[in-house]
C-alpha cells in the first residue's frame, strides 16, 4: 500500500458562493501510528480471507433428463468448493440455491463452474429452476 | 402451465419493478415515454442476443463469463441510477416547480433520458435473457405440452408487467411535495441492492472473497423465495443469507449516493442560475 507523503499544494477549505479560501501549504497530517496499524490490520484481514482461493476442491454434478446426479453430494466443511455442473440435456437449466446464495444459467449440452462455500456443516438444497419438479438435489457439508 | 407462469413472473417482476420506479421518477421529464419504450425495446432485443450467446458468454474468463457479465451489467446500472439521483437532486426542484421553459427542460433532460434508457434496457436485458432461455427450452423440448406452457409464460409476462404498472400508478399518487424524495429514496435502495447483487456474482466467480458466507441467516424469519422476500429483494436488495462482501458493497453505494444527493441538492441548479450560465 502506498500512502501519499506530500500534501497537495492547495486545498480548498471553504467553498461558499462569495469567495474561495485556498490554504497555502501543507495540510493533512501524516497518518498517525494507530491509523497505520488499523490499515495494516485490515490488509492482513483481507489476506486472511484469501487462502480459500488456493485450495481447489472440485466436485461434479450431471444434469440428465432434468435430474441432478448425484442427488446428494457430500463436500468438506470450511473450504471453497469448485462445483462443475454438466448439463447433458439439450435444454438450458438454471442452478439455483437460496441456501447457497447462488444462481447460474447452464446452457444445453454444456458445463458450468460454480464456486461455493466455504460452508458450515449442514444441508444445502438446490434446484434446477426451469424443471423444479424433478431437478432437485442437496449438497451436504460435513 | 401454472408453474411456467410463476417462473416467468419471477423473472419479469424485477425488471418490471425497475421500469415502474424509473418511469415514475422521471415523470416530469418531457419525452421520457419514448425513451422508456426505446429502452424496453433495446432490452428485449439485447436479451435475445444474450440468450443466444449464453454458452459463449459462459465460456469467457475461464468459465466465469456469466458472473462477470452480470456484475458488469449491474455495475453500469448502479452508476446510471446514481447519476439519475444526482441529476434529480440538482434539477428536481426546478422541474417540479416547472419554472423553466419546456425547451430548456428538453435540452437538459436529453442526457438524463439516455441514462434512463440504459437503466431500463439493462434491467430488461438481464431478466429477459433468462426468460427467453427458459421459454426456448420449453418450446424446444416437449411437443404438445409446450403450447400450454407458452401460454403460461405469456400469463407470467403479463402479470409481471401488471405489477410494474401498479407500482408506477401507485407512485404517481404520491403528492408532488414528497414525490421526488420518495422516488429518490426508492432509486437509492434499488441501486444499493443491485450493488449487493453484483458483489454476489463477483464472490460466486471467486474474484472477491465472501468475507463471511453467510453473514447472517434470516431465511427462517423471511424466506427469500416468499412473496415478501422476492419483492424486498427486488426493491431494496433483501438477501436472507448475504455474504459479508455484499453488505460492504451495499453500504458503500448507499452512503456514496446519499452523500452525492445531499451535495447535489446544495449546489443544485436553480432556474435563474442555469439560464445565466448557458
Amino acid at each position: 500500500m502506498r500512502l501519499p507523503d506530500v500534501a497537495p499544494k492547495g486545498v480548498a477549505l471553504r467553498n461558499a458562493n462569495d469567495y474561495h479560501y485556498v490554504a497555502p501549504t501543507p495540510l493533512p497530517p501524516p497518518l498517525t501510528v494507530s491509523m497505520r496499524r488499523i490499515a495494516f490490520a485490515l490488509l492482513l484481514a483481507a489476506f486472511a480471507a484469501a487462502p480459500a482461493l488456493a485450495s481447489d476442491d472440485t466436485f461434479s454434478l450431471v444434469i440428465r433428463d432434468h435430474r441432478f446426479e448425484p442427488a446428494e453430494l457430500v463436500v468438506p466443511v470450511g473450504v471453497k468448493i469448485k462445483l462443475v455442473v454438466e448439463n447433458r440435456d439439450a435444454t438450458p437449466e438454471e442452478f439455483e440455491s437460496h441456501e447457497l446464495n447462488r444462481e447460474k444459467m447452464i446452457a444445453g449440452k454444456s458445463s458450468a463452474t460454480i464456486w461455493i462455500g466455504p460452508l458450515k456443516p449442514g444441508r444445502y438444497p438446490y434446484v434446477g429452476e426451469f424443471n423444479e419438479k424433478t431437478a432437485r438435489g442437496v449438497i451436504v457439508a460435513r | 402451465m401454472f408453474a411456467t407462469a410463476v417462473i416467468v413472473f419471477r423473472e419479469v417482476l424485477e425488471a418490471a419493478l425497475i421500469v415502474g420506479i424509473v418511469a415514475a421518477a422521471t415523470r416530469t421529464i418531457p419525452g421520457r415515454s419514448r425513451w422508456l419504450a426505446a429502452g424496453i425495446a433495446a432490452g428485449l432485443v439485447g436479451s435475445a442476443v444474450v440468450a443466444l450467446g449464453t454458452e459463449r458468454i459462459a465460456g469467457l474468463a475461464s468459465g466465469m463469463g456469466q458472473e462477470l457479465f452480470n456484475a458488469a451489467v449491474l455495475g453500469i446500472a448502479v452508476v446510471m441510477l446514481a447519476w439519475h439521483n444526482l441529476w434529480m437532486s440538482s434539477h428536481g426542484a426546478a422541474l417540479a416547480a416547472d419554472a423553466r421553459g419546456v425547451g430548456n427542460a428538453i435540452r437538459d433532460g436529453r442526457r438524463e433520458c439516455s441514462v434512463l434508457l440504459v437503466v431500463v434496457g439493462l434491467a430488461v436485458l438481464r431478466e429477459g435473457a433468462e426468460t427467453v432461455l427458459f421459454l426456448y427450452g420449453i418450446a424446444a423440448s416437449e411437443g404438445t405440452a409446450s403450447m400450454s406452457m407458452l401460454a403460461g409464460g405469456t400469463a407470467g409476462i403479463v402479470a409481471g408487467a401488471a405489477v410494474g404498472w401498479f407500482v408506477y400508478a401507485g407512485l404517481l399518487r404520491i403528492p408532488l411535495r414528497w414525490f421526488f424524495t420518495a422516488t429518490g429514496v426508492l432509486v437509492l435502495f434499488l441501486a444499493a441492492g443491485m450493488a449487493s447483487q453484483a458483489a454476489r456474482f463477483l464472490v460466486q466467480a471467486d474474484v472477491l472473497p465472501s468475507l463471511a458466507s453467510p453473514l447472517w441467516d434470516t431465511s427462517g424469519l423471511l424466506p427469500q423465495a416468499s412473496v415478501a422476500g422476492t419483492l424486498l429483494h427486488s426493491l431494496v436488495g433483501y438477501d436472507a443469507r448475504p455474504a459479508g462482501m455484499q453488505l460492504i458493497f451495499y453500504g458503500a453505494v448507499l452512503i456514496a449516493i446519499a452523500a452525492g444527493m445531499v451535495w447535489a441538492s446544495k449546489t443544485g441548479v436553480r432556474p435563474r442560475q442555469k439560464e445565466a450560465a448557458s
